[in-house]
């Protein structure tokens, strides 16, 4: 028996949101008394023997050019191989968009019970039973998994790494992949830029911005704090902002340490997708706007002649 | 060419969420119930071009649940599938929910099945990969465009951080997010030709859950916003920096 993270990687380097789906994976192998093993599929860059400091014990590679994109059906097939082979039975991954493609598959394969979303440890003092955010953020489903094999799909941002100092074993595992059926044509990164369900700070602008052209407030903002910016569903409809940035109940779901509103209400639907977040900051000049009461801090106030204070003041904190 | 779209009714996305039974049901009372947004405003609309390009699509719907889904599934017929199937089951275990539909699609011999991207109350993400792993299919998640010419597919998907063109053979299983198409509104002559499409209740396959839900709980209560005055907005630094310690 053992505990099985999956590691993803994107060009080479393993993703922030595995490093905490590792940390957990480390404390369910030590609440279950087993250890934690992990695998990772394509060709990686980073040194793999640090694993090790996430409580990882071995680290499974499949070293083949071809799995450098993801295809779900090629690699949900490794991963049950690999799971199989050294008595997997739980296996972790993070909740971002390539686990919500790995699991289910995964899931059926071994018809092992998925539980994706997860927010917390899971309780195995009867039973094993894993907490989920369900509602979209509003409310908790404590969901027991009946199988004997059992997935988590652990939500980015909701587990904290933690490290320790050792060496992880890099074992590399001999196989021969699928061909995949998917023929990825280009791929297009927004480059330089923290992707936005990986930031830990997003700073947000919505329709109170009245227009594009007075957006530098948010993004200079960001700069400074390193964060992500976002927007409101209306200001990607009208193409003030890239679409990718519209988060919300039909947009992303994020969770970052702090987010920061400006010029939002806060519709129940805007909250849906920003509402775990760890701190809110909102900025709006309308005292009645719903997001104050959703919000750790506030000002009412005018963004216009607001923003301008709080970035000088924290150009002065950061000292450029 | 013969597309499945698969339509999960929800809450309103405004609905009060509340528990019943000692916090082990959904209080459902008063309740408003949609279409997931997702199935309807993505995968079935998408659906709906596709067969506007090409008349001789047929387009079927699938719901796994009881028949109070039967006034949701009349408004997906009403905006444009051509016959539904509901089979007769409750059960919120996506492999179980998952298991219906890829034994509808079979006997179909479907060239395309469309999910959305998430149900917005259990927020799964996971029965349109399921369905395809059912089907040895391809699946690519959280599609933003379809386009199809002959039987290849060219999708563009969400990635971390940026998009991923992909081709792809059908048959093929998609899951539908914002952008794949944009919201319609049902008009009277499909509100009215709705009432006459076949609507055809089946009961599930025998099938074990791999999962089920022990209880809810609610977030605890917020407390109250800290109010910065709008004349020393540094104060609001500060507080982020010293006591919040986020920045
Ligand atoms: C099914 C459904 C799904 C939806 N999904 C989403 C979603 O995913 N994401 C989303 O965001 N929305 C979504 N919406 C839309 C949502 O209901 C709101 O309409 C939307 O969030 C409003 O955007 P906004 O706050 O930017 O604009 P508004 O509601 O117009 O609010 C602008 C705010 O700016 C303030 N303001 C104006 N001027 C200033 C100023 N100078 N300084 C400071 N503040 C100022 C105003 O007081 C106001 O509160 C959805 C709606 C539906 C029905
Ligand atoms: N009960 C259901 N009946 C039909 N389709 C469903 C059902 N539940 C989920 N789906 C489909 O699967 C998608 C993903 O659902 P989920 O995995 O529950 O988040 C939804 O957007 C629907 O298209």
């Amino acid at each position: 028996m053992s505990v099985l993270i999956f590691l993803d990687q994107s060009e080479g380097q393993i993703k922030k949101s595995s490093l905490e789906a590792a940390s957990y994976g480390a404390k369910v192998a030590q609440q279950l008394s087993t250890s934690a093993e992990a695998i990772v599929l394509g060709n990686v860059t980073d040194d793999l023997a640090a694993i090790g400091n996430y409580g990882i014990g071995k680290v499974h590679t499949i070293n083949n050019d071809a799995l450098n994109n993801m295809d779900a059906q090629v690699y949900a097939k490794l991963i049950a191989e690999v799971a199989t082979s050294i008595g997997a039975k739980v296996i972790i991954f993070s909740n971002n968009f390539n686990g919500k493609a790995i699991t289910p598959r995964l899931s059926v394969r071994l018809k092992a019970g998925l539980v994706s979303g997860a927010v917390a440890l899971p309780d195995t003092t009867n039973g094993f039973t894993v907490k989920k955010n369900v509602f979209s953020g509003k409310a908790f489903a404590n969901v027991t998994i009946n199988t004997d094999i059992k997935i988590i799909a652990l939500n980015p941002n909701s587990y904290s790494i933690t490290t320790t100092d050792a060496k992880a074993e890099v074992l590399p595992f001999a196989t021969t992949a699928d061909a995949s059926k998917v023929q990825v044509i280009s791929t297009d990164k927004v480059v330089g830029e923290i992707p936005l369900s990986e930031a830990e700070i997003v700073v947000s602008g919505g329709r109170g911005l009245k227009g594009p052209e007075n957006w530098a407030m948010v993004t200079d903002l960001a700069k400074l704090l390193g964060a992500a910016t976002a927007c409101s569903r209306p200001v990607a409809d009208s193409d003030w902002r890239p679409h990718h940035e519209h988060v919300g109940q039909t947009g992303l779901a994020i969770a970052p340490n702090l987010y920061f509103a400006i010029g939002i209400s806060g519709a129940i639907q805007h909250l849906a997708g920003v509402n775990r977040s760890k701190v809110i900051v909102v900025i709006n000049k309308d005292p009645e706007a719903p997001f104050f009461k959703a919000a750790d801090y506030g000002i009412v106030g005018d963004a216009f002649e607001v923003m301008p204070k709080i970035i000088d003041a924290v150009k002065k904190l950061k000292g450029v | 060419m013969k597309i499945l779209v698969c339509i999960s009714k929800t809450p309103d996305t405004t609905a009060k969420i509340a528990f019943a039974d000692n916090n082990t049901k959904f209080a459902a009372d008063g309740v408003q119930w949609i279409i997931n947004p997702y199935d309807e405003w993505y995968a079935l609309v998408r659906a709906i071009e596709l067969k506007e390009a090409d008349p001789s699509t047929v387009i079927h719907l699938v719901t796994v649940g009881g028949a109070d889904c039967d006034p949701i599934i009349r408004k997906a017929l009403a905006l444009g599938g051509d016959e539904a199937i509901r089979v007769n089951a409750d059960s919120h275990d996506s492999f179980y929910i998952a298991s219906q539909i890829a034994e509808i699609a079979k006997k179909g011999s479907y060239d395309l099945v469309f999910t959305g991207k998430e149900t917005i109350d259990y927020n799964g993400s996971s029965v349109g990969g399921m369905v395809a792993e059912l089907l040895d299919m391809p699946y690519v998640s959280l599609a933003t465009k379809f386009t199809l010419s002959g039987t290849d597919a060219e999708i563009v998907r969400e990635i971390e951080g940026g998009e991923e063109t992909d081709k792809v053979t059908l048959p093929l299983v998609v899951s539908c997010q914002k952008g794949m198409a944009e919201q319609r509104i049902p008009n009277m002559k499909g509100i009215m030709g709705a009432r006459s499409k076949p609507l055809n209740v089946v009961e599930p396959v025998a099938v074990d859950a791999l999962t089920s839900i022990a209880s809810f709980d609610l977030p605890p209560a917020k407390a109250s916003v800290k109010l910065v005055s709008p004349d020393t907005p540094e104060e609001l630094v500060r507080l982020l920096h010293e006591e919040a310690k986020v920045i």
